[in-house]
C-alpha cells in the first residue's frame, strides 16, 4: 500500500472500488453453493418439468412432444380424481384434528404444571420418530386381530375394532388416527407461542368475569392466531404430500380407499415409468396447493392479528 | 374460587395423564412385542409383560442371510455424517451472507430463499431422478449426500436470523486486527452462532436418518440402501404366510429392527432436548 502523493486520491479511489468489488464477490462466494443448489435442484428442474408434462416420456429414447395432452388425459382419469378426494378428506379430517389437539395439550401444559418438561416430552416423543418408525409401529398397533388398539377398544369399551387398514371403511380413519399420535410439534410451537401472551391478559379477564372457555376464545386465540395460522399453512401442504405411511401401511388399498396423490404419482412416474403424465400430474397438485393456500391467507384477515412487531 | 382452581388443575392433571397414558402406550407395546416370541405375539388376549424377554431377536435380526441390517446401519451413518458435514458448512456461510455480509443482488436472492421455502417440492422429484441418472448416480448415496452440500433453505433462514442477532462490533474489532472476511466467519461468526448449528445439525440428523421417498426411487440395490428402506425387508418377509422366505423372520423381527432404526433418533434427541426444542420452537414461531 505505499503510494506516491500525487497517486494518492486516484488509488484510493480504485482501492475503495476494488474493496467493494471484493466485498460482492465475497458475498456471493459464500451464497454460492446454495444459489448452485437454487440453480441445479430448483430452477432448472422446474422448467425442466414444465417441458416434461408436455411430453410423453418413458425413459426409453427421448421424450415425445404431446402439447397438453398429459392434462387433457387427467381430466378422464378417475384416479386423479380419487386420489385428489383421498388427499383432500384426508387433509381435511386430520389438520383440523392436530390443531385443536395440539392447541388443546399446549394449553393444558401452560397451566402451571409441574415437571413440564416431563410432559413435554412424553407428548412430543413421536413427533421424534416420525416416518418409516412409526409406521411400522403403527401397522402392528392397527392389527385387527392381535393390535394394541383393538385389545384396548375391547377391553374398556367392549367394541370389537375393525381390521383397520385392510378395511375400505376404516382405513383413511387409521392414517388420521397415526398422525393424532404424532401431533407433539404443533403443540410444542403453541406452548412456546402461549408463554408469551402476558398473564396480566388473562388476570384482567378473570377480574371482568371471564370463565375459562372466554380466555381461550377471546384471549389464547387471537393472541396466538399467527402460530395457529403457520401450523395450519404447514398441515395442509403436509397433508395433501402424505406419501410415506400410505407407501408403506397400505399401498393405496383396500380398492384405492388410500390411493394419496402423491402414492398415485409415484406409481405413475417411477412404476409405470409414465415419466411426462407424472410430471403433469406434479403440476397439477402444485396448482391444488397454491389455490387453497391462497384462500386460506385471504381468509386469514378475519381470525388471524398480527401485532406490531416487538422491540 | 380457590376451590374452582384447585379443581381446573386437578383435571389438567387428569387430562395430560389419560394423554400420557395413551401416547406412551404404543412405546411400550413395540417395546414389549419386539421382546416375545413369534408365536406369543398372536395370542389373545395378549400377554402384557413378556416373560422372559426373548433378546435374542436383537441379535437375530443382525443375522438374517438375505437382509443385510448392519450394511443398511452402515449406509444411514455414512450418509447421515455426509449430508450434515455439507449442510452444516452450506448453510453456515449462506446464513452468513444474508446475515452479513452487502452484496449486489442479496436481497433478491433472499426474497427467492423464502420462495423456495414455500413452494413445495414435488415438481422436481421427477427432472431430479432424470438428473441423478443421466450423472449415473443412481444406486448410490450421492443424491442423497451432494444436494446437502448446497444447502437447505430453511437452515439457512434460521442461521441468517442467528447471525443477525451477533453484534456487529465483533466483526469490526477483528477487521481492525486484521481479520478477513473468511477469519470473520471461521473464528467469530461460526463459533457463535453454535447454538444454531447445534438445532440445524439435530433436524438435518433426523431428516436424513428418516429420509424415505428419495431412497426409494434413487436405489434400488439392497446393498447400498439406508436403514429407512432396508428396515421394510423385514416387513416384507414377516407379512408373507409362514413368517418369511427362510421362515424365520417374524413380527417380533420386524419390531425389534424397528426399534433399532428409532433408537439413534432417541438418544440424539434425549442428549440434546434443549436444542431440540428450541429449534422447532424458532422455526415454528418465526418462520
Amino acid at each position: 500500500m505505499a503510494a506516491t502523493a500525487t497517486a494518492q486520491p486516484a488509488a484510493a479511489r480504485r482501492g475503495l472500488s476494488r474493496r467493494k468489488l471484493a466485498e460482492h464477490l465475497t458475498g456471493w462466494l459464500f451464497a454460492g453453493p446454495w444459489v448452485l443448489g437454487l440453480m441445479t435442484l430448483f430452477v432448472g428442474p422446474m422448467l425442466w418439468s414444465i417441458y416434461l408434462s408436455l411430453t410423453a416420456y418413458s425413459m426409453s429414447g427421448s421424450p415425445t412432444f404431446v402439447g397438453l395432452g398429459n392434462y387433457v388425459e387427467m381430466l378422464g382419469d378417475p384416479r386423479i380424481f380419487q386420489s385428489l378426494k383421498v388427499t383432500t378428506v384426508f387433509a381435511l379430517m386430520s389438520v383440523p384434528l392436530n390443531l385443536v389437539v395440539g392447541l388443546g395439550l399446549a394449553i393444558l401444559l401452560n397451566q402451571k404444571i409441574r415437571a413440564i418438561a416431563v410432559w413435554r416430552t412424553i407428548y412430543y416423543l413421536p413427533a421424534v420418530i416420525s416416518g418409516v418408525g412409526v409406521a411400522l409401529l403403527w401397522q402392528w398397533l392397527l392389527n385387527g386381530r392381535f393390535g394394541l388398539l383393538n385389545y384396548a377398544l375391547y377391553t374398556f369399551f367392549g367394541i370389537n375394532g375393525p381390521n383397520w387398514l385392510s378395511d375400505q371403511g376404516t382405513a383413511l380413519y387409521a392414517f388420521v388416527i397415526i398422525s393424532l399420535w404424532t401431533v407433539g410439534g404443533s403443540m410444542l410451537v403453541n406452548l412456546s407461542a402461549l408463554q408469551g401472551v402476558p398473564t396480566q391478559l388473562y388476570e384482567a379477564a378473570s377480574i371482568d368475569g371471564a370463565n375459562g372457555w372466554q380466555r381461550v376464545r377471546y384471549i389464547t386465540v387471537p393472541t396466538i392466531s399467527p402460530v395457529i395460522f403457520y401450523n395450519l399453512i404447514v398441515g395442509i401442504i403436509a397433508a395433501l404430500q402424505s406419501f410415506t405411511f400410505f407407501y408403506i401401511l397400505t399401498k393405496g388399498g383396500p380398492n384405492n380407499a388410500t390411493l394419496t396423490y402423491m402414492l398415485y404419482l409415484y406409481q405413475t412416474a417411477f412404476e409405470s415409468t409414465r415419466m411426462g403424465y407424472g410430471s403433469a400430474m406434479a403440476w397439477l397438485l402444485f396448482v391444488y396447493l397454491g389455490l387453497l393456500t391462497l384462500v386460506i391467507f385471504k381468509f386469514s384477515s378475519r381470525w388471524v392479528h398480527y401485532e406490531a412487531p416487538k422491540q | 374460587m380457590r376451590a374452582r382452581r384447585l379443581a381446573a388443575r386437578t383435571l389438567a392433571y387428569v387430562l395430560l395423564l389419560v394423554g400420557a397414558v395413551l401416547v406412551s402406550a404404543p412405546f411400550y407395546w413395540l417395546l414389549r412385542s419386539s421382546l416375545l416370541t413369534e408365536g406369543d405375539n398372536f395370542i389373545w388376549p395378549p400377554i402384557l409383560i413378556p416373560n422372559p424377554p426373548v433378546w435374542r431377536n436383537y441379535v437375530e435380526i443382525w443375522q438374517v442371510p438375505f437382509i443385510p441390517l448392519p450394511l443398511f446401519f452402515r449406509n444411514s451413518v455414512v450418509l447421515v455424517v455426509a449430508a450434515l458435514i455439507g449442510e452444516l458448512i452450506a448453510t453456515s456461510m449462506a446464513g452468513y451472507a444474508f446475515g452479513r455480509l452487502r452484496w449486489w443482488g442479496r436481497d433478491v436472492m433472499f426474497a427467492l430463499l423464502v420462495a423456495t421455502m414455500f413452494l413445495p417440492a414435488q415438481v422436481t422429484i421427477i427432472p431430479l431422478f432424470l438428473l441423478f441418472k443421466q450423472l449415473g448416480w443412481l444406486n448410490t448415496l450421492l443424491p442423497l449426500i451432494v444436494p446437502s452440500w448446497l444447502g437447505h433453505a430453511l437452515y439457512i433462514f434460521l442461521m441468517r436470523q442467528f447471525v443477525m442477532t451477533i453484534p456487529p462490533d465483533l466483526d469490526d474489532a477483528a477487521r481492525i486486527d486484521g481479520c478477513g472476511t473468511f477469519r470473520i466467519y471461521w473464528n467469530i461468526i461460526v463459533p457463535l452462532s453454535a447454538p444454531a448449528l447445534a438445532t440445524i445439525a439435530i433436524f438435518s440428523f433426523q431428516t436424513k436418518w428418516n429420509q424415505f421417498f428419495e431412497p426409494l426411487i434413487y436405489i434400488n440395490k439392497t446393498e447400498v440402501l439406508p436403514l429407512a428402506v432396508g428396515v421394510r425387508m423385514f416387513q416384507s418377509a414377516a407379512l408373507l404366510p409362514g413368517g418369511g422366505v427362510s421362515g424365520n423372520v417374524s413380527w417380533s423381527h420386524l419390531l425389534a429392527a424397528t426399534v433399532v432404526m428409532v433408537l439413534p433418533i432417541l438418544v440424539v434427541f434425549f442428549a440434546a432436548q434443549r436444542a431440540f426444542i428450541q429449534g422447532i420452537v424458532i422455526s415454528g414461531v418465526k418462520g
